[in-house]
């Protein structure tokens, strides 16, 4: 309901946006570079996240900078960064990395291939938690970003359980339901997440949608890409450059 | 804590309708039990929300749930299912037992009083009110049902449509679910009817306890192909899913699921009631059986439910792996509140036997001897 509410909206604010775009043309195309992560423009963003596979080297500066910047409860994570490891044998090992780093055991058997998958909120556009919220409290914002009221937050749970990619997490500390929120307090003034911030090598790509200039969407044009559990159909919005097959 | 949640109401259920099956459809063998039951259906009634309450990280905003529901999710229907049942329920117990709290609040006391406020101050009768009284009682038990089922049937789809989780999502799970509830409500009936009966030395009332285990062998068997089937349609198809299911079944469950909820708390309550059902036994043998297999089925749906809701969790979302659980003795959601959640119903129960007595046809046992364990 709220998504379709949502979409419709954005095709209006896109029609607005085609309508005036005709007087401020030329501006709009100028500015569109800078403004990039500002949302205050005559087209409304739309925020997608892509991770690129082939350039995370696992060094877990996102979780440090998510850590600090959004003050998370110790145990829990908002981002997180999976290791696959498999074998000569398909066996596939996965672990994630904890505020210590990996843990770096002798590794069983010889490894074939190795990466990093760093992973987060996949910002649904049709995100079941937000469905299936008894009260109301998540919800997906207009330009693109899922959010949990905290002050509507009963700290049921069922959004925890429904999430199909493990993104949401009960807090320890609030007891109310806690989430990547893509930095949204940084979104408002026109900076991109924490972690996209502190990647570096640029593995973490943030970026508008509905800017076809946006290097977002000159990514999601020029390289292949997979979705996480798309057969949910809660189309996510994390897009996965040349992700291993053996990741869902 | 969330495993006791779908218990509870799967005794709520369960109980109800077997007061369902005397009121409604005549099962007049049940009467010893009507009563009993209706009560049994109420009280754990009253006791189901506090699991999810102990539940919440922020129980002070319970009301939320129905001040601002959100309709697209199936967690908002609790709130006003569970009211509108317990209104039934309790318009329910009025209508029945009118009757006795007349009776009761013509003597002196607290519970006179109690109950002549409990009347609202109507305490006429006569033969006309009485089969007012009695259809109308009929007319809640028939509502009733499908609300009990209702009520039940959505605790399984609150499991059930996580399509995020491969352990729960399917269609069959509220029909499992409800099976599965009346399997539970019948067997604590027996198991707390023949303890009291044993207690207070009644003479048990044979062919009504022959009937509930007739019953209870029934829906216990469609309870368990049902579980059964949907495992097994799973396994056969192979998919992906069985890939992490397998293995979850084979390593983290084998022991609650395979051993203990099929085998050994499945399988003898199965023979024991069948061998019961189908020859006739002398009574002592019979009811012992009767009440082991009960005894059991009562562990059995309790591991169901465990397996079904701690199982799900287990399976990490990556699809890689499982996770370990086990609930901490003292913590907010463990053990010890689960044990007191689970016993309060039973002492509510003692009390209300207090005002009316909820075996009015209790006979005491004479020199014959009709056993219990
Ligand atoms: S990834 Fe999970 S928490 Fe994020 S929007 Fe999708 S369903 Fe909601
Ligand atoms: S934990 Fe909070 S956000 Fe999640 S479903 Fe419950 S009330 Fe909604």
């Amino acid at each position: 309901m709220t998504d379709d509410r949502n979409r419709s909206r954005r095709e209006v604010l896109k029609l607005l946006a085609a309508g005036s775009g005709l007087l401020v043309f030329p501006l709009g195309t100028l500015l569109a570079g800078e403004r990039e992560a500002a949302g205050d423009g005559a087209r409304a963003p739309y925020w997608a996240y892509a991770v690129d596979t082939t350039r995370c080297i696992g060094c877990c500066a996102c979780m440090r900078a998510c850590r600090d910047e959004n003050d998370v409860t110790a145990g829990v994570f908002r981002t997180w960064v999976e290791r696959y490891r498999i074998g000569f044998d398909g066996e596939v090992r996965v672990d994630a990395a904890t505020d210590n780093g990996y843990v770096f055991e002798p590794a069983a058997g010889e490894v074939a291939r190795a990466f990093f998958v760093p992973k987060l909120c996949n910002h649904c556009e049709k995100s079941v938690c937000n469905q299936v919220c008894p009260v109301g409290a998540a919800f997906n914002t207009p330009d693109g970003v899922v959010l949990v009221d905290q002050k509507h937050c009963i700290g049921c749970g069922y959004c925890v359980q429904a999430c199909p990619y493990g993104s949401r997490f009960i807090d320890p500390k609030t007891h109310k339901a806690g989430k990547c929120t893509f930095c949204y307090h940084r979104l408002a003034e026109g900076l991109a997440p924490a972690c996209v911030h502190a990647c570096p090598r640029e593995a973490r790509i943030f970026g508008d949608l509905n800017d076809p200039h946006s290097k977002l969407s000159v990514l999601l044009r020029q390289r292949h890409y997979r979705l996480l559990k798309p057969e949910l159909g809660t189309h996510p919005k994390c897009y996965y450059l040349e992700l291993d097959r053996e990741v869902v | 804590m969330i495993v006791l949640y779908p218990y509870i109401t799967g005794l709520v259920a369960g109980a109800f309708i077997v007061s369902s099956l005397y009121h409604v459809f005549g099962r007049t063998e049940l009467r010893a039990v009507a009563r009993f039951s209706l009560a049994s259906a109420f009280v754990f009634l009253l006791f189901a929300p506090l699991p999810l309450l102990m539940h919440l990280g922020q129980p002070q905003r319970a009301f939320n749930i129905m001040i601002t529901p959100n309709f697209s999710s199936a967690m908002a229907g609790f709130g006003f299912i569970y009211a509108g049942y317990l209104i039934v329920v309790v318009m329910e117990i009025w209508f029945v037992m009118r009757h006795s709290f007349i009776e009761r609040a013509r003597g002196a006391g607290p519970i006179a009083w109690l109950c002549r406020i409990i009347l609202l101050g109507n305490a006429h009768e006569d033969d006309a009110t009485r089969a007012a009284d009695h259809r109308i009682a009929r007319f809640l038990a028939g509502l009733g049902i499908p609300m009990a089922c209702l009520l039940h049937g959505y605790v399984g789809f609150l499991f059930g449509s996580l399509k995020a989780n491969p352990w729960w999502s399917t269609p069959l799970m509220f029909v499992i679910f409800i099976f599965s509830a009346i399997v539970s409500g019948i067997a604590v009936l027996i198991f707390h009817y023949m303890v009291v009966a044993r207690l207070n030395g009644w003479r048990l009332d044979q062919p009504c306890v022959r009937s509930l285990a007739k019953y209870l062998w029934g829906f216990m068997i469609i309870a368990v192909a049902l579980e059964l089937l949907e495992v097994m349609s799973i396994a056969y198809k192979q998919t992906e899913e069985w890939e992490v299911l397998g293995m979850l079944i084979r390593e983290k469950l084998f022991v609650s699921y395979v051993v203990l909820q099929y085998l050994v708390f499945s399988l003898i309550p199965f023979f024991l009631l069948g061998i019961n059902s189908l020859f006739s036994l002398r009574d002592r043998v019979a009811n012992a059986m009767v009440w082991t297999a009960a005894t059991m089925l009562l562990v059995q749906v309790l591991l169901m439910r465990w397996n079904v809701v701690v199982g799900g969790q287990l399976v990490s979302k990556s699809m890689r792996g499982f996770t370990d659980y086990f609930p901490g003795l003292w913590e907010k959601e463990g053990i010890a509140v689960a044990v007191v959640i689970f016993t309060l119903p039973f002492g509510i129960l003692w009390v209300f036997n207090k005002i009316v007595p909820l075996f009015p046809e209790a006979v005491p046992r004479g020199g014959s001897a009709s056993g219990t364990k």
